[in-house]
């Protein structure tokens, strides 16, 4: 497993408590300490004539942060639609720690520790930013309809540990002191962490962020790669997709670079920053020439 | 303080037939109460899921012929050879049977609308209401079709030491009306509160999100449609042996729209909403009968709702919700000048 860190010091904890909570919300017993996440075999996506993605392969390694980049339409978010099962694969297999997940329905493959965010900002914003993490604790909760409805105990004792939980969870991405507020009210920033604090409370394995810090700005994008390098301290393993390059470069182990539809390259990010044929996807056929 | 206000609601609704001297003001309360519990479980599908039933009078309809039939028997030819005979059973027990039929099909309409959501479950418990009613209509052998059922005995129960009693006259069925709008009111309470009401709150804001977090929202979807259908059933029940007739204008799309009128301007998405709804719209014609023309009625109820809808768009609940936390925020906002303090605090630690 490479531990090459993300520069950020990952232990200064938000608003000073988050320190004073460890791993309360995280249930994976354990996490193998090398191997395989993710396999992305032969993945292609076809719409009607259009190829979205075209024959990627490329693994996930336990642990690591892997970003997955390349220009408007290279078919990152159709990848990460295939993989969560919002999209179906036309050919190729996508395996999580040796499961096949094609086919499979959206929350089943939640249920199985993959989760994921969304491009476009996604929060329950008609409710509380405390009772949207407490939907995102639903796989974590046993309740069942019948108890519910006969009000038994222990359906109350649950209740009283989630809310905990979720409150934790706030606290750890910094936004307890929002619990109240209405998830459609907060700033454009907050919605962003509140979305992956929804996608944390589902407790995740892997974590597929899709372009997470667009729209923050610098300050809260440096927050936002310290809140990640802290999450992959808990043992979740993150695929992230990512336009912005120094967030990419700051957190990544690997990166893989997708153009048209195919991987270009596949490496660390200071090989990727020199890969000739990265350059010219994104800087264009004449700069690549000129600059060598 | 909310306690304090739920009791003294319960003791108005409990000492209504008290001071109520006259029947027919506890008649209307009691047809009034009967829809509210009706409108209480269509509330739980159109404001918590977020999906319109716009058949929702089929549940309605479906527990009361089912409660009528047992209680009165009825034989079907299934084969010519074969006769299916059900002989007259205990009402208590025809209520049960009603709302475990209404509950059945609920599943059904839950399941048939597995991946449709929006304008086609519309469309689907619409259908699914008007080929109810038109069945009713026409299996005469089974419903008597436009004759009716008539003589529907009244709900009665054997209870310990008395003996059957019989829920005869108003001042028993408005009490027992009440006990199951408590009961539907206290089971639906619970459930949005909990796990598998987020899980359809969830549904109803955001659906593919809900999914990315392991919610499988067709089957909370479905279970809400069960739980809906099997209220709707009993408050059906509960009219057919409190009117003792049933005929095939029960399925009628007016009461439906009644219902979603209670829910819509009561408040929908929540728990008072479709009480506050369902009294106003059941008690409102009413009074309106004594006071005016058939022509002014209609016209005072159409510009009432134009007036609630137009002015409170999220329904009467919600607007005095709202209007109650903003003066609370205004008292508070010189207690708590730090509301927007995490910003500036993540500014000043870079």
């Amino acid at each position: 497993m490479s531990v090459a860190g993300p520069p950020q010091d990952a232990n200064r904890p938000p608003g000073g408590s988050a320190a004073a909570q460890p791993q309360a919300w995280g249930d994976h017993t354990s996490a193998p300490a090398s191997g395989v996440e993710l396999v992305v075999n032969a993945l292609s996506i076809r719409f009607g004539g259009l190829v979205a993605v075209d024959d990627m392969t490329f693994d996930v390694r336990t642990g690591e942060v892997l970003s997955l980049i390349g220009p408007n339409g290279a078919g990152k978010t159709s990848a990460f639609n295939a993989i969560t099962g919002y999209l179906h694969a036309s050919s190729g297999e996508i395996t999580y720690r040796g499961q096949r997940l094609n086919g499979l329905r959206p929350h089943e493959i939640a249920a199985m520790g993959v989760v994921r965010t969304f491009q476009k900002t996604s929060v329950f914003g008609g409710q509380s930013v405390l009772d949207n993490v407490l939907i995102g604790l639903h796989l974590r909760s046993r309740q069942k309809p019948v108890a519910i409805m006969l009000g038994l105990p222990s359906v109350k004792r649950e209740e009283r540990a989630l809310q905990a939980v979720a409150r934790d969870i706030l606290r750890f991405v910094g936004l307890e002191s929002r619990s109240h507020e209405q998830g459609a009210a907060l700033p454009y920033g907050e919605q962003r962490l509140l979305e992956v604090a929804v996608a944390l409370a589902a407790s995740p394995r892997l974590l597929l962020l899709d372009e997470p810090v667009s729209g923050m700005n610098p300050v809260e994008k440096a927050d936002f790669m310290e809140t990640l390098a802290r999450i992959r301290a808990r043992d979740v393993t993150v695929l992230l997709v990512e336009h912005d390059m120094r967030t990419v470069m700051g957190v990544s182990d690997r990166v893989v670079v997708l153009n048209q539809g195919r991987i270009i390259a596949n490496g660390p990010p200071a090989d990727i920053q020199r890969n000739p044929e990265v350059i010219r996807a994104y800087l264009g056929e004449r700069y690549a020439r000129a600059h060598g | 303080m909310r306690r304090l206000a739920t009791a003294a609601w319960l003791l108005v609704l409990v000492s209504a037939p008290l001071w109520l001297r006259s029947p027919y003001f506890l008649h209307v309360l009691i047809i009034t109460g009967i829809f509210t519990i009706a409108a209480m479980s269509l509330n739980l599908l159109l404001g918590y899921t977020g999906q319109l039933s716009l058949g929702h009078v089929a549940f309605f309809g479906i527990g009361a012929y089912t409660s009528a039939l047992m209680s009165l028997g009825f034989d079907i030819d299934l084969t010519d050879t074969f006769k299916l005979v059900v002989e007259p059973k205990p009402v208590a027990l025809s209520f049960a049977v009603a709302i475990a039929a209404s509950a059945l099909f609920g599943w059904l309409i839950g399941r048939l609308s597995f991946k449709v959501r929006g304008a086609y479950f519309v469309i689907v418990s619409l259908s699914f209401a008007e080929v109810v009613r038109l069945v009713a209509l026409n299996w005469v052998s089974l419903t008597q079709g436009p004759m009716a059922l008539n003589n529907i005995p009244p709900v009665s129960v054997w209870l310990p030491g008395i003996g059957e009693y019989r829920f005869l006259g108003k001042v028993p069925n408005y009490y027992l009306m009440l006990a199951v709008a408590v009961v539907s009111y206290v089971v639906i309470a619970r459930l949005v509160r909990s796990r598998a009401g987020r899980a359809m709150i969830a549904l109803r804001e955001n659906e593919a999100l809900a999914t990315s977090v392991g919610v499988d929202v067709t089957r909370y979807l479905v279970l809400a449609t069960i739980v809906s259908a099997a209220m709707a059933g009993a408050a059906g029940a509960l009219y057919a042996h409190y009117v003792r007739i049933v005929d095939p204008d029960i399925f009628l799309f007016i009461y439906t729209v009644t219902m979603v009128i209670m829910v819509v301007t009561g408040g929908k998405g929540t728990l008072a909403g479709p009480i506050v709804g369902g009294i106003i719209f059941g008690i409102v014609p009413q009074v309106l009968r004594d006071m005016a023309g058939p022509e002014v009625q209609w016209i005072i109820y159409g510009i009432l709702m134009i007036v609630i809808v137009y002015f409170l768009p999220k329904g009467i609940v919600p607007a005095l919700r709202d209007g109650l936390q903003r003066r609370r925020h205004v008292r508070d906002a010189g207690i708590d000048p730090l509301a927007s303090a995490p910003p500036a605090e993540a500014a000043q630690r870079r």
